[in-house]
This record gives structure tokens, C-alpha cells and sequence, in this order.
């Protein structure tokens, strides 16, 4: 039986839309007096983080605490990890404290794949983004915050729905995992780059491409900028972040060209004036803060649908 | 692998069975909810602060039932919501994890209101003891009360129901399936029955 | 002491009997006998000249925890090799005349096989300047080959300066080749599943373009260029076409090449992480093809121990490569022969006197005669077995082949006439 929840391909249809379901019941958690459910009494949730990052971290924190788990968070500054310690012995250290579940951000692709099947842990494992693999909780998310808002909020509510993701594709995990559950799930999704962002052999992905981000924005129900750093002008995978944003990044002119009904999106953390002009950023489109919210209500229902019963509810057999 | 569907979804899916002793037909079914429905206006004097919670799935639709014949009498709508109990079941861990099913508060909240909880069968006594837990983290009613259609008898909880549509001496080895229409079954027609889970 | 070896069939051929006697193939012929000789029934059994390995990383010294001089030739006698050619990334680097001198020297000492050391090219690898060759190449271990493998000389002046000033000695630089640039932070062979798995990418061009210019390098100076490890059917067609030229320029390739794909990498296991990659189907058939007519001259192994806890950790932070001397002649019979492209003889020629010939070494590779030096093995290929990685004599476990059942079985190695393993054992 899988316990872990590794890459977006882990999850079949209806697996993915379990987890959209329950995320549903989760988040009307929100709107409650006492925002706390006692699923996971007793159990205890490690986050693991390898690499910094303080809103994906919080936000399985929330996810845990609120669904009353105990919360160990165990980062690499200020502890053994930063002494050269293997992510073998942090494993098994964590192990031992009899962590059920470990949620791991990692800089190193397949570090939280290592991590389930290396017979160290027995804990299930939940990749919280690993190098420039995968983030499928992230991915999660957005199809959540897609799905509430251009998909029905019904199982099949996005199939056919047009998804344009924007931006460094090549380096983005949050890319990966979206291109494959969005396509679990039915909708069309373009990915937009310069070819220098765009993965080798990415003409095998279940997605179309594009160099021209004019041509695909009109026709899109969702608008997904990545995020891109400047540093990359510096390996030449594009000559000037003025450039990119001229060719790549989402002004109001081109804010304009969308559908009504269209929504913008970004993962975070945002770098304005890059990818996104402040504008849209704050737009009545932008749905940046809202898939925050969702992020723990679709963490909450993974954390659930893993750890809540005797065995995981989502993910293939092994 | 899939969601272990709830026991409760699983016997709404079925029609009930040829091999099934009928014990309640529609028109049973639609006596005892109007005779529970005036028993609860009786009790509350009136259908001022109720508030019908049925307890998913089937109880869901009985709670809309109970509150139609409500409104007939008192010309009053009594709000109608749902809540699930699967994250509050002394079970949880034993099974697979379960699908959660909807829980809808209706506007206006449940503080200082009396709550009727619905549910079709009521058996153990553990759905209703994980329901009461499930609605302290929602709010604080005035007063809960209990209303099923069948009562089975063998409680393993010191829990009594209110309103009773009908009792229903069993063996430990018969089940008690209800079947009742409603939005997600519409083609389920209403009917208690009970077969002999050992053949 | 005197084997006579009864009914091998040499090279494959008609069974005979050879008569090992003060060091050398006294007489091969049938129905011999001799009073005193230990007799080796070899029935069913191919004799092949002692294997000559190219490539071979000894660890020592440096990384006496990976692999020592002693236990790294031990594995190669079960491999059925009398001779390796142990490559210069040890620490202290094997860039003087005293390094290689002392892996000489400790390879006579362990007495498993004949060591012969690789010099590097530059001093430390840093690629930046010449390291003393003419030094190493006069000195008792006299060095022929050399090279800064596990680093690519990627400056071609420097390319250019090594393959001239080698000629002096008759040597020849093995390159690495791998374009530096175009490979940094890369992970595994560059195509779909690289981008899918979000592991940094290594393109068959970065191997490729360093193989065109120092074949172009090569003929222009009129030197021997030795190209490592290829692993792309584009190298197959750059070295093919630099033979069809006539320049100097010969080429190994690894057992694992010729068997596994990179398809593996989606275990992110890294026992399956070497340089170069592990490639794609197609190149996979390529190489056996350019193996199979000659244009790849070699096998080497790139026999790379790594200790446990470089291997037991996340794919980009393991080390990179993988043993393989005691698995490279079952890998070779498994992809080459058993697919019927390359007869015993073949492998005679690739796995033996071809790589004595690029390396200068004297008396290894040489016919199985009468009069040569008796330096051969004897291999079972009728036998299977299941790879158990805590069998292998060397110090580490990293062998991409464990609980893989492959054909063929080194009954007994002979260097100068000693037996370093018989019945499978180590002597």
C-alpha cells in the first residue's frame, strides 16, 4: 500500500478529486468558531525542511495543528544538518521520535522518493517540493483554487479548461506538478516560455507550448505566472530581466486581453515588476491570497486522507 | 485505491434487496415522519430556535422531510443543514480512511438553538456520541434532541433517541437497510427493510 | 609449479590442452600430459588471454575505505584480468613520478594482477598545466598512458600541448571528455525522463563536441588520442569517421553501457549514477554495434568503488560510478556474445590484446601460443549467477548488477603462469 505522497502522477482522477472533495469540507473549517478536528489526535507530522520556506512550512503547520496532529519542525539552520549530518540519519533519527507522517522540502530532486523507499523511514512521506522535481501539495492547490473558482466546484469541473503557466518552467517544480495533475484532471494546459525555461523533451508532456504569450492569454480560464529570478540572466537563459518581462511577464495591457472570467494566479513568492506588474498582482482577477487559504485546506485533506484512517485513502498500490 | 466509501453511502446505494423482509413501505415511512414532525413541534411548543441537522447520508434527506411537514403545519421554514461525523467516529482509525461527507450549518449558527439531530437508524449509539462531539466544536445549542426512524435496539452508549418513527426488535446477525429518496438518491424508493446478514 | 589445463577451448575454438610452465604457454596441443603439473579440467570451458583492463580506479591512495591497490586487484584477478591501468584522481593525485611509483609498486605487492598506473595529465587534474609526463613515463612504473579522468582536459591548448609532448614516449592521452560548461550540476544523460525527474541534464553533445575536437586535434598534430568511456551513438560516429580518416584515435566503452539505460535514474537510486551517464536505448545498440565492428577498439570497466555512505543518500549528493571488474566479461558475453555480435575471439581482442596494444603493455594480450607468457583465463560460459553485492571482493558495494542473474563464470586466472584464482577463488 502507498503511504506516500511523492509526485502529482502518484494520484489517479479520482484520487485527485477526493482530495478536492475533502479539501472542500476542510476549508468550510475556516468559517467555524473552533477551527480544529480531531482526525489526527496523537498522531505526530515532522516538517522537514531542507531549504527555506517559511509559507509552505507554516502551512502545514496549520494544516496539522488543525487537524489536531503534533508538529515537529525540524530545519536545516540551527540543527545537525547543517554539521554534515545524512539525510539518512536525520531520517532515522525522526524515526525514531515515531514521526507518522514527514513532510520534506528538499534542494535535491528525488530526495523525498529516497526518503519513502530506502527503507529508513516507515513514516509516510509527503513531498513539500523537491529541487526542480516536484510539489504536488502545491499543484493541489492550484487545481483547488481553479476548481472553486472557473471549475464548479464538481468532480470534472475542470476538463477542458484552458491553464496557461507562464514563466521558468525548466526550474519549476510547481510547473511539473501542475502540468501532470491538471492533466489528471482533464484541463488543457499550455506551457509559456522562452525556449532557453523550457525542459528537453518537454514535446512528450501530455501539454501544448508556447514561445508567445499574446497568442495564448486570450483563450485561457487561468493565467499561472511562475516565479523568475534575475539570477538567471546571469546563465544566459535570457538576456535582461527588461526583456523578459516585456515578452513574458503580465502587465495591465495584457491583463486587458483577458476573458471575464479568467483568473490569475502565482505561486509565490512573487517577484513584482518580474513576472507580474503590481496591477494585476492586486487585481479583482488575482487569486494569489486565496490559494494561501486553500493551501491549507488542501494540506489538511492530504494529511487527512494519508494518516486519518488505517491506512492512506489516495496514491497507488506500491 | 479510492476512498473507502462511508457504510452509510454504501447501503443508500442499494435498492432494497428482493431477499429482504420489507418492514416499513413509503406509506409507513411518510406517517411516522409526519407523526415524528408533530411530536418535535409538540416537545419545542412551536418551531421557533429549531434547527434540523440531519446526520449524512440518509439523515440528511429525512431532516428535509421533517422540516416540509414542519412548514406545512406551522407555516414556518426551520433551517435544515447537514453534519458529518466521519473525523469524530471512535473507528476512525480502524478502517481505511474515509471520505468526509458534507457538513452545512445554516445561517444563523446553532448557538442557543435546539437542534434535532436526524439519522435513519440508530443502532450502537456511537454515530449519535461522535454527532454530539462534532457539534461542540460547531456551537452551543440550548438543547440537542434525537430523532430516527428505526430503532434496532442493542446500544452500546447510554444514548436514547426522542423521536422514534418506529422500534424495531433485531438480532445482532439481521441488517437494517433504509432506503429514502432524495437529491443523491432519487431513484432509491422509501422502504425499511431487513435481511439476515448470515445467509 | 605446472598447470596443465585440459580440453579449453581457446578463444572458443576446438578444445585443447595447454601446458603452463615457468611463466610461459610451454605447449598447447591435444591429449598432453606432464609429470607434476596440477591439472585444471577445463572442459566446456573458453580460455582467453588475462583481461586488460584500460580503466580502473584503485583508490589508493587517498580513499583506502572506497578500495586499496590490494583489494581493487584481487577484484580484477576474479574478473579474470592480469593487468589494470589504475587512473591518477587518487589523493595525493597521481601526477608525479613518486605516486606511480607507488601504486607500482604496491600492485607488485599484492601480486592479484600487473597494475599499471595512469599519470595525469595536469597537475592536481586542475586542467591548468602540464604535469611532469616524461618524469612518470621514465620512472619504474613506466607509465604510458595518461589521463585526468574524472575531469575532461577541456582547454584545448593544453588538449593540444599533451598530445604532442606524449609522442616523445610513445604514450597517449586517454580523454575524459566532457565539455565543462555544458555539464555543470548535471545529473544523468539529458532527454525526456531528465526533465520529468527534475535532475540536471547531460547532453550527449557535451561528450560529443570534445570527442570531435580532439580527433581534430589528434590528426593535426599527428598523435594518439585515446577517447574514455564512449556512451553516445553520436561518439560512435564521430570515432568511426575519425578511423575512416586514418587518424590515430581509439575508443573504449563500458560494460554498463552496453547494458543498462536511463530509465534506472528513475529510482533515484544512486547506485545507478555514473559519468558518464547511463544513456538511451539507442545508444546502447549503438555502442554494441560500433563495439561490434571495431570502431570502439575496447572494454573498459571504470571499475569505481564508492564506500556505503556515498551511495545511501539523495540521487545529486551521491558519487558518481559504479564497480565493475568482476562483472564486465559476463556483461561482455551477455550484450556481445550471447547476442551473437561478437564471437570469443572478439572478445579475445576487445577485453585483451587491443587494450595491451593502446596501453604498451608488454606481455599481456598475447596469443595463446606456445612460447607467450601464460597470462589467460578461464571462463565458464555455460554457468549463471545471481550478482551478490557482499561476494565482491572489492572494499565497496556499489555494483548497478545486484540480484541480477548473469551468464558466465571466471573459473581460474593465470598470471605468468601462477594462478591468482582457481575454481573461482582467489588464490
Amino acid at each position: 500500500m502507498k503511504r506516500h505522497l511523492l509526485s502529482a502522477a502518484d494520484l489517479t482522477r479520482e484520487d485527485a478529486e477526493l482530495v478536492l472533495t475533502t479539501a472542500e469540507e476542510m476549508r468550510s473549517l475556516a468559517d467555524r468558531p473552533i477551527k480544529k478536528l480531531p482526525a489526527l489526535r496523537g498522531r505526530t507530522v515532522v516538517n522537514l525542511f531542507f531549504e527555506d520556506s517559511t509559507r509552505t512550512r507554516i502551512s502545514f503547520e496549520a494544516a496539522a495543528k488543525r487537524l489536531s496532529a503534533d508538529v515537529i519542525n525540524f530545519s536545516a539552520k540551527g540543527s545537525s544538518l547543517s554539521k554534515g549530518e545524512s539525510l539518512k540519519d536525520t531520517a532515522l533519527t525522526l524515526e525514531a521520535m515515531g514521526a507518522d507522517a514527514v513532510v520534506v522540502r528538499h534542494g535535491a530532486s528525488g530526495a523525498p522518493h529516497r526518503l519513502a523507499h530506502s527503507g529508513w523511514v516507515r513514516s509516510s512521506v509527503v513531498n513539500a517540493g523537491d529541487g526542480t522535481h516536484e510539489h504536488p501539495t502545491q499543484a493541489l492547490l492550484d487545481a483547488f483554487t481553479m476548481w472553486r473558482h472557473i471549475g464548479e466546484s464538481k468532480p470534472g469541473g475542470l476538463e477542458g479548461r484552458r491553464v496557461a503557466i507562464v514563466g521558468d518552467v525548466l526550474h519549476s517544480r510547481v510547473a511539473r506538478s501542475n502540468a501532470l495533475l491538471l492533466r489528471t484532471l482533464g484541463a488543457e494546459v499550455t506551457l509559456v516560455a522562452p525556449p532557453t525555461l523550457l525542459p528537453v523533451g518537454v514535446e512528450t508532456w501530455p501539454v501544448e507550448t508556447s514561445y508567445d504569450l499574446d497568442a495564448v492569454i486570450p483563450k485561457a480560464d487561468a493565467v499561472m505566472m511562475l516565479r523568475v529570478q534575475r539570477e538567471r540572466m546571469n546563465a544566459a537563459f535570457f538576456p535582461t530581466a527588461r526583456e523578459y518581462s516585456r515578452r513574458y511577464g503580465l502587465d495591465g495591457r495584457r491583463m486587458a486581453t483577458l476573458q471575464d472570467h479568467t483568473i490569475v494566479m502565482h505561486p509565490g513568492p512573487m517577484v513584482r515588476g518580474m513576472e507580474i506588474t503590481a496591477d494585476v498582482a492586486d487585481s479583482a482577477r488575482s487569486v494569489i491570497v486565496e490559494q494561501v487559504t486553500n493551501g491549507v485546506a488542501v494540506r489538511m485533506a492530504v494529511l487527512y486522507l494519508l494518516l486519518g484512517g488505517s491506512e492512506p485513502a489516495v496514491g497507488g498500490d506500491e | 485505491m479510492c476512498a473507502q466509501p462511508s457504510p452509510a453511502r454504501q447501503e443508500a446505494s442499494s435498492q432494497p434487496p428482493a431477499g429482504g423482509r420489507t418492514v416499513l413501505d413509503d406509506r409507513d415511512i411518510a406517517r411516522a415522519l409526519t407523526r415524528i414532525s408533530h411530536e418535535i413541534l409538540e416537545r419545542n411548543r412551536g418551531a421557533r430556535d429549531l434547527v434540523l441537522l440531519g446526520i449524512p447520508t440518509r439523515g440528511v434527506p429525512l431532516a428535509a422531510r421533517i422540516a416540509e411537514r414542519i412548514a406545512a403545519v406551522e407555516g414556518y421554514d426551520v433551517p435544515v443543514g447537514s453534519l458529518d461525523v466521519t473525523m469524530y467516529r471512535d473507528d476512525l482509525r480502524l478502517k481505511p480512511a474515509r471520505t468526509l461527507l458534507p457538513t452545512e450549518i445554516p445561517q444563523g449558527g446553532i448557538d442557543g438553538k435546539v437542534v434535532v439531530l436526524v439519522d435513519d437508524v440508530l443502532f450502537s449509539g456511537r454515530t449519535i456520541r461522535a454527532a454530539l462531539d462534532a457539534l461542540n466544536d460547531v456551537g452551543r445549542p440550548s438543547a440537542v434532541r434525537l430523532a430516527v426512524l428505526v430503532d434496532r435496539g442493542h446500544r452500546e452508549l447510554p444514548i436514547r433517541a426522542d423521536f422514534v418513527g418506529k422500534n424495531l426488535p433485531t438480532s445482532l446477525v439481521e441488517r437494517v437497510k433504509v432506503s429514502v429518496a432524495g437529491p443523491d438518491s432519487p431513484d432509491d424508493a422509501d422502504a425499511v427493510t431487513i435481511e439476515d446478514a448470515t445467509s | 609449479m605446472k598447470y596443465l589445463i585440459k580440453g579449453a577451448a581457446v578463444l572458443g575454438g576446438t578444445p585443447s590442452d595447454l601446458l603452463l610452465d615457468d611463466g610461459v604457454i610451454a605447449e598447447v596441443g591435444r591429449g598432453l600430459s606432464a609429470a607434476g603439473a596440477e591439472v585444471v579440467d577445463a572442459d566446456g570451458l573458453v580460455a582467453l588471454p588475462g583481461l586488460v583492463d584500460l580503466h580502473t580506479h584503485l583508490r589508493e591512495p587517498g580513499r583506502e575505505d572506497a578500495e586499496t591497490v590490494e583489494s581493487g586487484t584481487a577484484a580484477a584477478a576474479l574478473g579474470g584480468f592480469t593487468a589494470v591501468h589504475a587512473m591518477a584522481n587518487t589523493d595525493p593525485v597521481a601526477d608525479t613520478a613518486g605516486v606511480v611509483e607507488q601504486v607500482w609498486r604496491l600492485g607488485r605487492e599484492a601480486g592479484h594482477c600487473d597494475v599499471y598506473p595512469v599519470g595525469a595529465v595536469t597537475v592536481g587534474l586542475a586542467g591548468e598545466r602540464l604535469a611532469e609526463l616524461g618524469a612518470m613515463a621514465d620512472s619504474a612504473a613506466r607509465v604510458r598512458v595518461f589521463s585526468d579522468d574524472g575531469k575532461c582536459v577541456s582547454d584545448a591548448v593544453l588538449m593540444r600541448r599533451a598530445l604532442e609532448y606524449v609522442k616523445a614516449f610513445d604514450g597517449v592521452v586517454a580523454q575524459h571528455a566532457q565539455e565543462p560548461r555544458l555539464t555543470e550540476h548535471a545529473q544523468m544523460n539529458e532527454g525526456e525522463l531528465s526533465g520529468r525527474l527534475g535532475l540536471a541534464g547531460w547532453p550527449a553533445v557535451a561528450e560529443e563536441a570534445i570527442i570531435a575536437r580532439d580527433c581534430l586535434l589528434a590528426a593535426h598534430v599527428g598523435s594518439r588520442l585515446h577517447v574514455c568511456h564512449v556512451s553516445t551513438a553520436g561518439s560512435v560516429e564521430i570515432v568511426r569517421w575519425a578511423k575512416s580518416k586514418g587518424w590515430s584515435v581509439t575508443a573504449e566503452v563500458c560494460p554498463h553501457h552496453l547494458l543498462l539505460t536511463d530509465d534506472l535514474a528513475a529510482t533515484y537510486d544512486p547506485v545507478y549514477k555514473v559519468n558518464p551517464p547511463l544513456r538511451s536505448g539507442t545508444d546502447v545498440e549503438a555502442l554494441r554495434e560500433g563495439l561490434a565492428d571495431g570502431t570502439i577498439d575496447a572494454v573498459a570497466t571504470d571499475h569505481a568503488p564508492h564506500p556505503h555512505e556515498d551511495k545511501d543518500c539523495e540521487w545529486a549528493a551521491a558519487a558518481f560510478g559504479m564497480l565493475g571488474l568482476e562483472t564486465a566479461l559476463s556483461i561482455v558475453q551477455e550484450t556481445m556474445v550471447d547476442a551473437g555480435l561478437l564471437d570469443w575471439a572478439g572478445v579475445a581482442d576487445r577485453m585483451s590484446s587491443t587494450p595491451a596494444r593502446i596501453g604498451r603493455v608488454a606481455d599481456h594480450g598475447t596469443p595463446l601460443e606456445a612460447g607467450q607468457p601464460a597470462n589467460l583465463v578461464l571462463h565458464d560460459p555455460a554457468d549463471r549467477r545471481v550478482v551478490d553485492p557482499t561476494e565482491s571482493a572489492s572494499l565497496s558495494r556499489n555494483t548497478p548488477y545486484a540480484g541480477r542473474e548473469l551468464p558466465g563464470r571466471v573459473v581460474a586466472t593465470f598470471l605468468r603462469g601462477r594462478a591468482t584464482v582457481l575454481d573461482g577463488k582467489l588464490q
